[in-house]
């Protein structure tokens, strides 16, 4: 896998862009030794012989769950804004995206 | 005897001869949580107010002989699970104020049968950790031993019922987070078959891998609470058809004649030489009640905790995108450094350039544990195993490196991967620190682990030991 110990400055700062993660300068370093110690770990299933194998992504086996596209209960407006204080009219109030 | 020290069964009976009533059930347990969880920590919101309420109802209806199987009995639940109107963390600072307007499946179960919710239990934050360290608000500590953790991420589900504080509690288990805990806290600790009970409601983790169970006193108490919340639920849709049988008809059956396996894998190198020997007595005793002992072999075990250390932390980054502020909660600064760590490790297995690699790979190892299990339920009808390798470990001992507490799950992750359930039972102490098995079994099999886990109860007693802090 990786010859080196640790992840760089840039995968750890392009990891955290992707996530909407705010990591401060002073925390990169920590981050950039611990996410290489699992991500080195883990490296440890290149060994099993996986060729033809299905992956797993559910263990119930159930598929088409449906239900009938019919109208139900739901949350009021209200219930629905009453987590947090940036409202306004009726909507939820957030930071502008166009210019 | 003080009434905080009972178990459901005997509160039922209890009420039921008018010995007591919920209201003096739900004081003593109260009082207990005012004289112990100063130093125990094991609840975020006590909800005294709301659970003598509860408990005046209760009252009521049990006076008019109503049969709801969890009527006026104190209930700790996981601060993970929504309670309407009722703050719910996650152990989180982004939820810090977060209060639901819905009730999980859950708990709309647990009150529609008539129990008492007494509060909210701290767990590591997000459910990501198995000593209880993570979580954003404090630490719970070990009732047996407040130097020591009490297993996670249900930490304080398991101190509040070791303590007496609630008389059984909720959890949630991804790779251990119920059985863990309980093991450590001389409890019995139930994670079902995924899709036995709902989901919905519940701030997730890994989707495909939790499961909502138990932590109680006793096995019959994991029974009980078992037919309340198990069952197809609309809002869930991975929740199967499968009819909810009544778990307690054929608990006394005895195991005559039971296959059980063992297998050699989990009893791995390194492994605390006097917890191996509590879990060698307790295969003996199953031997006694006549089970008969198979050594098998799970030969995909030793990649389990490295899928699982994909797979989850990548359901995770998908599953805490959510948290944006703007609807409910604080914004994504307020994720502590395990959450952080996860989700970035999940977004870099998923990431182009990585996803076959990591992810894809995951999956198949995935299939070929859940195989293991197949192949080896061919020739045995439940398997026996230690929980951890180690008892329980000081506060602060595994905190600055985040691997050696990953692989505090290296026993318990398997049956999360391969969606089997698993009951852990108390089986003995180790320096006056409490040790645990499990018995695993195919989907669906939660009728024999607890029948199992009863006769094995029944012969060594482990419940009738108490913390000294009490």
């Amino acid at each position: 896998m990786r010859q080196k110990k640790q992840l760089t400055k840039k995968e750890v700062s392009q990891v955290a862009k992707l996530a909407k993660l705010i990591i401060r300068s002073s925390e990169i370093k920590k981050f950039q030794k611990q996410l290489f110690q699992v991500l080195n770990y883990v490296a440890i299933l290149k060994e099993v012989n996986t060729s033809g194998v299905e992956p797993t992504s559910q263990v119930t086996g159930l598929e088409n769950v449906f239900r009938e596209d019919e109208i139900g209960p739901s949350l009021t407006q209200e219930e629905a804004l009453s987590g947090t204080k940036n409202k306004e009219k009726g909507m939820f109030k957030i930071k502008a995206i166009f210019n | 005897m003080n009434l905080a020290e009972l178990t459901i069964e005997e509160a039922q009976e209890g009420f039921k001869k008018r010995r007591f009533s919920s209201v003096e059930l739900v004081k003593s347990c109260l009082e207990r949580i005012k004289k112990l969880d100063s130093k125990i920590h094991a609840f975020i919101t006590v909800c005294e107010k709301e659970a003598l309420e509860q408990a005046k109802e209760a009252d009521k209806l049990i006076k008019q002989l109503n049969s709801r199987s969890l009527l006026g009995i104190p209930i700790a639940v996981k601060d993970i699970f929504c309670t309407k109107g009722i703050r719910t963390t996650a152990g989180s600072k982004v939820l810090e104020n977060y209060a639901p307007v819905y009730d999980s499946t859950v708990v709309k179960k647990l009150k529609e049968s008539g129990a008492v919710i007494i509060g909210k239990t701290n767990l590591d934050a997000w459910a990501h950790g198995s000593s209880g360290e993570n979580s954003d608000f404090f630490p719970t500590k070990n009732p047996w031993n407040l130097e020591y953790v009490p297993g996670g991420s249900s930490s304080g589900s398991a101190a509040a019922v070791a303590a007496d504080m609630a008389i059984g509690a909720i959890g949630s288990d991804t790779a251990g987070s119920i059985r863990l805990p309980a093991s450590f806290c001389n409890l019995v600790g139930l994670k079902p078959t995924y899709g036995r009970v709902s989901r919905y409601g519940v701030v997730a983790m890994a989707s495909s891998l939790d499961t909502m169970g138990s932590l109680t006193k006793r096995v019959k108490d994991a029974a009980i609470i078992l037919k309340v919340i198990a069952g197809k639920d609309f809002y869930d849709s991975t929740t199967v058809e499968k009819k909810v049988p009544d778990y307690l008809k054929s608990l006394k059956k005895g195991i005559k004649g039971l296959k059980i396996g063992v297998p050699k894998e989990y009893f791995v190198e390194g492994m605390n030489s006097k917890v191996r020997e509590k879990i060698e007595e307790a295969i003996k005793v199953l031997k006694t009640l006549g089970g008969k002992i198979f050594e098998v072999s799970l030969p995909h075990t030793k990649y389990a905790i490295a899928a699982y250390y994909i797979i989850q932390p990548s359901e995770v980054s998908s599953n805490l995108a959510r948290y944006d502020g703007i609807r409910y909660g604080f914004p994504r600064d307020k994720f502590g450094d395990e959450a952080k760590r996860r989700i970035m490790i999940g977004t870099f297995a998923l990431s182009s350039g990585y996803y076959e690699a990591y992810y894809l790979k995951a999956m198949q190892v995935r299939t070929l544990i859940k195989k293991d299990f197949e192949e080896v339920f061919k020739k045995v009808e439940i398997l026996v195993a230690p929980v951890s390798p180690t008892p329980p470990f000081k506060l602060g001992e595994k905190t600055s490196d985040p691997l050696k507490m990953y692989l505090s799950d290296i026993l318990t992750a398997t049956a999360n991967l391969a969606g089997i359930p698993s009951l852990a039972i108390p089986c003995g102490f180790v320096d006056n620190l409490p040790v645990g098995f499990q018995i695993l079994g195919p989907h669906f099999s939660e009728e024999i682990l607890f029948r199992v886990g009863y006769h094995y109860e029944e012969e060594t007693f482990w419940y009738k030991e108490k913390p000294k802090i009490l």
